[in-house]
């Protein structure tokens, strides 16, 4: 046996339980879903496909469909939001804020992100309830006369959702802005841009890349959450997440919940190869 | 544009801190319901929360699952990083890419997918299937920090040891372990607070005996309350204190 050989045997057998970890406890309970997505329920009892039954209900039935809306359109608004919000913050605390208080304005900035997941979106339900801090301010402020209702809507969802995206998309976009040469910037301005012209036309498209990845990060985690829009959003217009756990909790609809499992993972996969030509996923 | 640059941080400081600012303050609100007006400091509801019997047995519970969990991943990961960092063997890139591939699959879709397999079998929900769980969501993100850690002067290292007669164990334990020292620490803290912090898996698979942000989530179904508050901002004191110790620690060295 060759040095060779025997280097590949002993790197196989280090390979071989992390290997046999991810096919016992990820691809095959994955497959498994797959495949249990394709039967359906009789009464309490599971019946084994294959049958397109419960994807024919999903794309037919209303209120699926519109869980499928309702995810779509909340996960697509508070990417959007939260990046415009963030590549200024990002910005400013890479280019604005002096040298040895970046790292500090860095971890500020993204210190919550540390807060238990549950528990930040439990402070959102106390600061935007009718009697929360920002109404009662409001109110005091004599802005508004009485509270405005934004618990338990779609807006209070939002609002949870971005909070906690634009700190991920802050610390995205400022490791990419450090990478970068000064000397771009200073090469634009001795051609003659203006201050803004060159966060614009230089800046803003070389940071492109680490926005289209912290944006597609925040897609996947967003779609597939399911504590904010259930304890912000209430049970008004649910997302996909909210209905596969509906399906468990009330019928113990195993099939349905897989089925819409894959549907939610077909979405991923779809807004991956949306944005696959502008993302480093290696560079995360 | 200056000023306005420095406008734009404060408000987007106070945007972040608003929520957890006000979780901190009125947890220590004399009173029934945690919202304004503030009635004053008292530390009653933290007594409640550390007498709780059922908060302080599922704080213990999420301790044990995240180091157990966490210490799994990371030897996983560890052993599995140096395998495929020393030769190429026939199809690394699958097997990396297999390695990687469950960091882009909702935590939801792997908990119901573990659950469906767990019934099938007849394993019953437990701290242990959760914690299964959360080696699965850890593991390939200990493999990626390890993976990319990993350089030639360390495959030289390692080679000069066994040269020199070392044992593949030893050669991992003296040589290669100590030389990824600040990647492993990162590694191993950063998965133990992911599975710290983890929800839906450890809902879906735990019955009896429950995580901590489990044991949040049945207490928010009574509304609002100050205990709430209490725990949550304790937990989130655990957290900062373990990033503070972290940054003089680790990232310190790994920066030098």
């Amino acid at each position: 046996m060759s040095i060779e050989q025997a280097e590949r045997r002993r790197a196989s057998a280090l390979v071989a339980p992390a290997l046999l970890w991810t096919l016992a406890f990820f691809v095959l309970p994955f497959a498994g879903m797959v495949w249990l997505s394709l039967g359906h329920l009789e009464g309490r009892e599971v019946v084994a496909g294959p049958g397109p039954e419960n994807y024919v209900r999903i794309f037919t039935d209303p209120s699926f469909l519109k869980g499928i809306r309702v995810s779509l359109e909340i996960t697509l608004v508070v990417t959007v939001i939260s990046v415009v919000l963030a590549w200024p913050l990002a910005w400013i605390i890479a280019m604005r804020v002096p040298q040895r208080w970046q790292r500090l304005a860095l971890m500020l900035a993204v210190l919550p992100f540390w807060t238990s997941y549950v528990v930040r979106s439990y402070s959102w339900a106390l600061v935007l309830g009718a009697n929360g801090v920002v109404m009662q301010a409001l109110i005091g402020a004599g802005i508004i006369d009485e509270p405005v209702q934004i618990m338990a809507t779609r807006t209070a969802t939002v609002i949870g959702f971005v909070h906690f995206f634009v700190m991920l998309l802050t610390l995205t976009i400022y490791s990419n802005l450090v990478q970068l040469s000064p000397n771009y910037a200073r090469a634009a301005a001795d051609l003659g841009a203006s201050g803004w012209q060159v966060i614009r036309l230089v800046i803003l498209p070389l940071t492109l890349p680490g926005v289209m990845t912290g944006a597609f990060l925040t897609f996947v985690l967003c779609i597939g959450d399911y504590i904010t829009p259930q304890i912000l959003g209430g049970n008004n217009e649910l997302t996909l997440p909210q209905l596969i756990m509906l399906q468990l909790g009330r019928r113990g609809d195993f099939p349905m919940a897989s089925a819409l499992s894959v549907v939610l993972m077909a979405l991923v996969t779809l807004a991956y190869a949306a944005s696959a030509r502008w993302l480093k996923m290696d560079r995360v | 544009m200056r000023v306005l640059g420095w406008i734009y941080l404060a408000l987007a400081y106070g945007f972040i801190f608003l929520p957890v600012g006000a979780l901190v303050l009125f947890s220590f609100q004399d009173g029934r319901l945690p919202v304004p007006p503030f009635n004053g400091p008292t530390v009653k509801w933290y007594a409640d929360v550390l007498g709780d019997r059922d908060l302080m047995a599922a704080l213990v519970n999420s301790l044990m699952v995240a180091a157990a969990s966490s210490a799994v991943a990371l030897v996983l990961g560890f052993l599995a990083a140096q395998g495929l960092a020393r030769v190429a063997l026939p199809g690394s890139v699958v097997m990396r890419g297999l390695l990687i591939a469950p960091m882009t699959v909702s935590y939801l879709i792997i908990a119901l997918g573990l659950l469906s397999a767990f019934n099938h079998i007849g394993l019953r929900p437990s701290l242990m299937a959760a914690g299964i769980g959360h080696v699965v969501i850890n593991l390939p993100l200990c493999f990626a920090i390890l993976f990319a850690a990993m350089g030639a002067h360390q495959q030289n290292a390692e080679r000069a040891a066994r040269d020199l007669g070392a044992s593949e164990l030893r050669v991992l334990w003296h040589v290669s372990a100590p030389m990824l020292r600040p990647a492993l620490l990162a590694a191993f803290f950063l998965s133990f607070t992911f599975s710290w912090d983890e929800f839906i898996i450890a809902f879906l698979l735990t019955r009896f005996d429950v995580t901590l942000p489990v044991e949040i989530w049945s207490m928010l179904r009574s509304g609002l309350s100050p205990a709430t508050n209490a725990i949550g901002s304790l937990v989130f004191l655990v957290s900062v204190a373990l990033l503070v110790v972290l940054e003089f620690t680790v990232f310190r060295k790994v920066r030098k």
